[in-house]
């Protein structure tokens, strides 16, 4: 398989007037996977793709592409692939325009243009498709074309800023799941810029997450859910429950007074927030357990048919969320006394 | 309100239609004089337009000094707009401020300057001083139209075209001026027609060797009423109104108006 | 988020035919005019140059000062008639079926590509003894006699009014269009009856367009020069026609020079104040 297409940031930083958005990133992405940037809207992530992509000139900081300093080369020399948010489908060209535009101002002979514009147009299933107008193809379509026109030049690098926003949630998960199986049959570098947790998880072999203009945490989707590196990562990526207790120094903490145990042990002392994911947490219904456990009462019941949450208010200040499958669900009532246990192995330090 | 709502729309497509519907009648009144109520119907007045030499003259310099004029105008016009809304200028409200000067301020003040411009020069009463006179005149239009396009186009279609290896030139030429077309040819078209109906410029700067419609038509009414003036006003809104229909009919004439789309559509 | 870039040398030279032709044609003029301002009127009907402040002096003469209050006076009243039924009846057109819609507009824009020439020529016969309105009120009966309206004042607001209705309507016809129907709903389900809430909501938040469009009604007729010139006598002329008479009729045009430039400043305050209050709305909106 093709191993072009790693690349490395070191020290990147951007400011815009007096805005810092990006704060100093070193990353290093290895060939052939697809990595997305997961953030709130403001931290940073399209304006690093921007960079990346020889959009925007970093203020300091360096990008390589396969060992290659491009920071000082023109976007239109980086040998990239990117699809933007809005698609930027040009409107004056049709289909196949659009798709063979990189082709044609390279000057391509015509009949190669039409040949691989329709090997094209079947990668994104638009057989037949090139005649017509971009204002007449539906979302869904807009999108593959904007894949196609982006790929056409078989690039280094694909890039997409937020490509599926403009998309009905049903629409957006089947095209998650065939971008990035598009992806792994053509093994090619691809950086997807997105806010949503869901679609991170559903198409990335490794989650960049950012905050502030900050890398936050790096890793592969599942170890970045369950083992989230700080209170905001816990908090962006699905739901969490924070207690804040005092870690004793010898891997027990002390959450509102109740002596809890913590999976790999808080080797800190002072405060410290855990992070155990609602679907960890237990609901008992008969007496208290001696550890890991808070009493509370239960204030809200909902039933979503694929899943069971329980709203408990344990005098912490937030509410506890307990949530399971309703196969295995002990009915509880609005109002009941109960304790909520946080098992060890899933209890979470998230900072110290 | 109802009510109050047709007496004022009624009223005020009155007053709008009112001197149309004068002009209409008097082109095709037999008499020369146009009493009430008009007696006789004749076209002889719109076949002087095209027979009478004094008029032929007017017309032909009339059009030339439109269609030269409106062309200059989008030539100062499209670079200007697309460098201030690409660009990084430090002075860029200035100089889109001089743009727009011109047309802000009466056009007695263009009129008098270039007046005296060409009298300093000596070159005086040329066709070429109303069609430069009439280019930056009119050129705040397309400047309006285009800069108008450059703001509402999304920044991505030229950042696309880069990311797909058009350099700066190349993105211009394939990508920014083809959508711009639209913008230059309304630009076009409102120059065009206003140069064609302006008149304190034209008087001023050449009326007495240039005589273009609206000065002859002037000229026409020191001496008394021709219904042939009459005749080519109606000429004048009926390429107008033509003009605008077939914008309604084939392109939004409320969206280019500036009206808001998703307003429209709830209006439906 | 994204800002433009730092444009290159070859980019900048770009611009050197546009703002060259307006520095050539029309900073250069506008200086030779400034110029001329100070110069001498020769009997003979010509100019020499020269640096007298004579033709600045007749500025604050009594009757050049009662000419220009009485043209800013006209105007303005041209722009509060213009706004004053413009203003309703753009907000009705904005709310209407898009047919109706659509025709209105296309009458309105007719009006506006008629030439000041024509239309000081129909009102002319409009307004006139021959063949104007007041035959068609003798002929139904109301009056016995027929009768001329023009030259007058009323003859000259009228086609001031005329001439920039159209205008005034296209820079109300945006805003108005943004107005969500919503608005005016929700004040209704409020308990508004539908002029209440013409007053109440509509009006003001409408209120910068509507002094915006009032103050560019006032600078396009005061621009304005065959209306008052064939619809009024010498003593409803305006500014601009005081001007062209000077540069033309009269040749004296070191004066007319300096009422030009007199009316520049006043035309430069009032769009400098439209300015200010769309860069307002802006930042509101």
């Amino acid at each position: 398989m093709d191993v072009r297409g790693g690349l490395r940031l070191e020290g990147l930083v951007k400011r815009f007037d007096d805005v810092t958005a990006v704060a100093g990133v070193d990353l290093e992405l290895p060939p052939g996977k697809l990595i997305s940037f997961l953030g709130p809207s403001g931290c940073g992530k399209t304006t690093m793709l921007r960079m990346i992509a020889g959009l925007e000139r970093p203020t300091e900081g360096r990008v390589f592409l396969d060992e290659e300093d491009i920071t000082d080369r023109p976007a239109y020399t980086r040998d990239i692939g990117m699809v933007f948010q809005s698609l930027a489908l040009f409107p004056h060209l049709n289909v196949a325009g659009n798709i063979g535009y990189g082709l044609r101002i390279r000057g391509t002979e015509k009949d190669r243009i039409t040949s691989r514009v329709r090997e094209l147009l079947d990668l994104v299933s638009l057989e037949g498709m090139g005649d017509r107008r971009i204002q007449q193809l539906s979302g869904g379509q807009r999108q593959r074309v904007a894949t196609a026109r982006a790929l056409a030049l078989e690039p280094r690098l694909f890039l997409l800023d937020e490509p599926l926003s403009a998309l009905d949630a049903n629409l957006r998960e089947q095209l998650q799941v065939e971008l990035r199986l598009l992806q792994q049959q053509l093994g090619i570098t691809t950086i997807i810029v997105t806010h949503d947790q869901r679609e991170a998880m559903t198409m990335s072999d490794l989650v960049v997450v950012m905050n502030a203009g900050r890398i936050e945490q790096v890793g592969p989707p599942l170890e970045v859910y369950r083992r989230p590196g700080s209170p905001f990562v816990a908090g962006f990526i699905g739901r969490t429950n924070l207690l804040v207790g005092e870690a004793s120094g010898d891997g027990s903490v002390a959450v509102a007074g109740r002596p809890f145990d913590v999976a790999g042990g808080a080797n800190a002392t002072g405060e410290v927030s855990i992070s155990v994911r609602p679907e960890a947490a237990q609901l008992v219904a008969d007496g208290m357990p001696e550890r890991n456990a808070l009493p509370g009462s239960v204030v809200f019941v909902r039933d979503l048919g694929e899943l069971f949450e329980c709203f408990v208010d344990c005098g912490i200040g937030e509410h506890v969320i307990v949530a399971g499958s309703p196969r295995d669900w002990v009915p509880v009532e609005q109002g009941a006394a109960v304790a909520v246990r946080f098992p060890a192995e899933d209890c979470v330090v998230v900072s110290t | 309100m109802r009510a109050l709502r047709a007496v004022l729309v009624t009223l005020v497509v009155v007053f709008l239609l009112a001197p149309l519907v004068v002009i209409a009648v008097g082109s095709v009144n037999e008499n020369r004089y146009l009493n009430f109520p008009p007696e006789g119907f004749s076209l002889s007045w719109y076949a002087q337009l095209f027979t009478d030499s004094g008029w032929q003259r007017s017309i032909r310099y009339s059009v030339t000094i439109a269609a030269i004029s409106a062309a200059l105008a989008v030539l100062i016009a499209t670079p200007f707009a697309y460098v201030l809304r690409t660009y990084r200028i430090r002075l860029a409200p200035l100089l889109y401020t001089l743009g727009i000067l011109p047309f802000m301020l009466p056009p007695i003040i263009s009129a008098l300057g270039m007046q005296v411009f060409w009298l300093s020069t000596g070159h005086v009463g040329r066709i070429e001083n109303v069609i430069i006179a009439h280019a930056i005149f009119f050129s705040t239009l397309p400047l309006v139209t285009i800069s108008l396009a450059m703001e509402t186009m999304d920044q991505a279609l030229p950042e696309a075209a880069r990311t797909l290896g058009a350099d700066q030139r190349t993105t211009f030429r394939t990508i920014t001026l083809p959508l711009l077309i639209p913008s230059m040819v309304t630009g076009y078209a409102a120059a065009f027609v206003l140069s064609l109906n302006e008149y304190i410029i034209s008087f001023l700067v050449a009326g007495f060797t240039v005589e273009t419609l609206p000065v002859k038509i002037v000229n026409g009414l020191r001496y008394g009423f021709t219904p042939t003036i009459a005749a080519v006003a109606v000429v004048f809104i009926v390429i107008a109104a033509t003009t605008f229909t077939l914008f309604a009919i084939f392109g939004n004439l409320m969206r280019f108006l500036g009206a808001d789309p998703a307003i429209l559509e709830k209006n439906r | 988020m994204s800002v433009r870039e730092q444009p290159s040398g070859r980019t900048l030279g770009v611009l050197a035919f546009p703002v060259g032709m307006l520095l050539v044609f029309f900073l250069i003029p506008f200086g030779i005019m400034v110029a001329t301002s100070f110069y001498h009127r020769d009997p003979g009907s010509f100019y020499r140059p020269a640096f007298e402040l004579a033709n600045w002096q007749r500025l604050f003469q009594p009757v050049f000062l009662e000419r220009a209050l009485f043209s800013i006076g006209i105007c303005l009243l041209a722009g509060l008639v213009c706004i004053a039924i413009a203003f309703p009846f753009t907000y009705f057109l904005t709310r209407m079926r898009r047919r109706p819609h659509v025709i209105l507009l296309v009458v309105v824009l007719s009006a506006l590509s008629l030439s000041e020439v024509i239309v000081a020529f129909s009102w002319y016969i409009l307004l006139g003894r021959a063949s104007g309105i007041s035959n068609i009120l003798v002929w139904i009966g109301i009056m016995s006699e027929s009768a001329a309206y023009q030259p007058s004042f009323a003859a000259v607001l009228l086609g001031l009014c005329y001439i920039a209705f159209p205008y005034c309507i296209l820079t109300l016809y945006p805003q108005l269009t943004r107005l969500d129907p919503e608005i005016t709903e929700a004040a209704q389900t409020l308990g508004a009856s539908p002029w209440r809430t013409f007053w109440t909501v509509v009006v003001p938040i409408a209120r910068p367009i509507i002094v915006a469009g009032f103050l560019l009604v006032f600078v396009f007729t005061l621009g304005s020069y065959i209306i008052a010139f064939f619809l009024g006598r010498p003593e409803h002329w305006t500014l601009s026609v005081f001007i062209a008479d000077q540069a033309s009729a009269n040749a004296n045009v070191p004066f007319a020079a300096a009422m030009a430039i007199f009316l520049t400043v006043l035309s430069l305050v009032v769009v400098g104040i439209v300015g200010l209050i769309e860069s307002r709305t802006r930042r509101v909106t």
